[in-house]
């Protein structure tokens, strides 16, 4: 599926209004939209809103083999799925130029800048440890995916539990979340993107751009750091060049975004522990908001099926007897299986044997053979799958065939009819 | 021939439907089932690959994206039975040489998840607006180890039944669309979750129903 282009005056408008200091809808040009993050049921599930640009985030774990080189880490693998829900132009299974970008980037700043101790994933050294998975799904592209999906990423790493393990001397126990509870991951610091786009050649900068500034943009600046003011890593691509000014101011801009969207996300971790710890539902569910007028919810109903038993009744013995089952297929000699009913040939032709090139036309017609000691019974009459039997008739017929060869011209069309 | 006894009284999970909460896809739903929650987004009718095209009415694509890893062999054959009941109830021939393209998203599954993905399907192809014969609801059924008939059934509630039923219901005359079954029953058992399901597809319709109107309550 396509996507719509975009329009000359649609873009004319987005670029002058920019000029103007003006953005679509109503922010400052270093304005954030608004982040909303809610949690799924199970651990490392989670959800957030960058305006209308929606991702979830989930995280599982396995236990698996180290890599060889390095047998007393974890191993982390990230994958960002641009789902055809988020946009008509992504498609299934097509690793988009996008899709590539997004995941490079992501893995940069997850795992290059180590904001997880691996090592503490390590259960048996050289054996087994724990592979840690983040998969990020977008539901819905409004701009900006790279921060919306660093965002959950990260927020998933701190809210994911693993399942608790001990080790007694060669046995690993693996405790299931009843029996005991499970442990958060250690993590570093939480480093998070922050996009800069901009416009007519580096002379206009908004932060946070959404779809239709994109689509205008001549090239896109991403730092990610930690609220310690680290670098965790920068990416521009697009082509634009930039001065050194311009990127400090906008590392600048980072570092405060950064601690306000840090705050933010522990915020929301705090606030689903309380949840937690209180004992309420928590998920997707509770999270729909029930004021809208586009939301219903039904409690818990019961359904009256009284009268289900007689009218099963009914349909069964209205319905058709099933078929006759056959207990086991019918071989008329032991040990030779065969495809079809023996029949006569019906056609009306003669068959013919297939070592005589020429014949008599007088014996045209052969059948099969029956030597008495061989038993070999006629078991296909089709006249393409002949079988040859060697019998010792057949060199008093080979002599017969020299006096015959005038009559070369009609075997050759009785053999039109095999093969 | 095994009798299984359905109590007088089955009951559904809570559930809860928004739509149109994605702002991209012509139409978007999300349906919750108890904790199951499945977000469906259509966008058509469209552009079609001329590879795709079928010369007299639309292409129905469904994709179902899990939660944890790549679609797999389950997700492909969730997709097909999704799909054949999709093309029973759209008129696909009032959109030649278009597509309609039905995404899914699993967002937490314990149990039925094939009859949420039925429902979420059936509320965002409202949403879209697409023209349909007949309305279609998902309910699972499943046949504990004691013989009761156990309609939506919990994660815990599906290991433990012998065996699990999903129909596709229309809102016409509650005939069964599609069945896709596991596990071992005899007919009479067959035939008695059939019953059941189609009077516990009577609420989902009600449901839809009341959903529908409420959120043209301001406009019309």
């Amino acid at each position: 599926m396509k996507d719509t282009p975009l329009s000359n005056c649609e873009r004319d408008f987005l670029l002058r209004a920019i000029e103007d200091k003006k953005r679509l809808d109503g922010r400052e040009t270093y304005d954030y939209r608004r982040i909303k993050i809610t949690f799924g049921t199970d651990y490392g599930c989670c959800f957030v809103d960058l305006g209308l640009t929606r991702v979830m985030a989930q995280v599982s774990c396995e236990l698996v083999a180290p890599k060889e080189n390095r047998p007393n880490e974890g191993i982390m693998f990230f994958n960002i799925e641009l789902s055809p829900m988020a946009s008509p132009a992504f498609e299934q299974g097509r690793q988009s130029e996008l899709s590539v970008k997004l995941n490079r980037q992501l893995e940069r700043c997850l795992r290059n800048s180590r904001c997880i101790d691996t090592e503490s994933l390590c259960v048996v050294s050289g054996e087994k440890v724990w592979q840690i998975r983040v998969d990020v799904h977008t539901l819905n592209n409004d701009g900006n995916l790279m921060d919306a999906a660093s965002i959950a990423a990260i927020t998933a790493l701190c809210h994911f539990r693993h399942p608790d393990v001990s080790i007694q001397g060669d046995e690993v126990t693996v405790y299931s979340p009843e029996e005991r509870d499970p442990i958060p991951l250690s993590i570093y610091h939480m480093p998070i993107s922050v996009s800069f786009s901009f416009f007519q050649q580096g002379t206009y900068l908004l932060v946070d751009p959404c779809e239709r500034e994109e689509r205008v943009m001549d090239g896109l600046l991403m730092i990610a750091m930690n609220k310690h003011r680290e670098i965790c890593s920068i990416q521009s691509s697009g082509g634009i060049m930039l001065l050194k000014a311009q990127v400090m101011r906008c590392s600048k801009i980072a570092s405060v975004k950064v601690s306000e969207i840090t705050e933010l996300i522990n915020e929301a971790l705090l606030n689903d522990k309380k949840a937690r710890k209180a004992g309420g539902r928590c998920g997707f569910a509770e999270s729909m908001p029930q004021g809208r007028i586009t939301a219903l919810k039904m409690d818990e109903t019961p359904v009256e099926v009284a009268d289900a038993t007689e009218r099963a009744n009914e349909i069964v013995q209205k319905a058709e007897a099933p078929p006759q089952t056959v207990p086991s297929p019918e071989v008329p000699v032991p040990g030779m299986g065969q495809v079809g009913e023996v029949r006569q040939n019906t056609w009306g032709l003669k068959e013919e044997d297939d070592e005589d090139d020429e014949e008599e036309e007088n014996d045209g017609v052969t059948k099969m053979e029956e030597s008495g000691g061989g038993g070999v019974v006629e078991i296909s009459d089709s006249e393409e799958d002949e079988v040859v039997i060697l019998t010792p008739e057949t060199p008093e017929k080979a002599k017969n065939a020299g006096p015959g060869s005038r009559h070369k011209g009609v075997p050759a069309s009785k053999k039109k009819l095999k093969k | 021939m095994m009798e299984v006894s359905a109590s007088s009284t089955v009951s559904l999970r809570k559930f809860g439907c928004e739509q149109s909460l994605l702002s991209r896809p012509d139409g978007s739903a999300s349906f919750v089932q108890g904790d199951t929650s499945v977000m469906a987004g259509v966008y058509g009718p469209a552009e079609v690959k001329v590879s795709k095209e079928i010369y007299d009415r639309a292409t129905l694509e469904v994709l179902i994206q899990p939660k944890v890893g790549l679609p797999s062999v389950k997700e492909r054959s969730q997709e097909e039975c999704l799909r054949q009941t999709c093309e029973a109830s759209l008129l696909l021939s009032l959109h030649p040489r278009s597509s309609l393209t039905l995404v899914l998203q699993v967002l937490h599954d314990d149990g039925s998840l094939l009859s949420c993905c039925l429902n979420a399907a059936c509320m965002a192809l409202m949403d879209a607006g697409l023209p349909m014969s007949c309305l279609f609801c998902g309910v699972t059924c499943g046949i504990d180890s004691e013989g009761q008939i156990v309609t939506d059934p919990t994660a815990d509630q599906e290991k433990e039944s012998r065996a699990l039923m999903t129909f596709a219901i229309d809102s016409k005359e509650r005939r069964v669309m599609m069945s896709s079954t596991k596990g071992s029953f005899s007919v009479h058992e067959l035939q008695q979750c059939i019953a059941v399901c189609q009077r516990a597809s009577e609420k989902i319709f009600q449901f839809y129903r009341d959903s529908v109107s409420r959120r043209y309550s301001k406009s019309l």
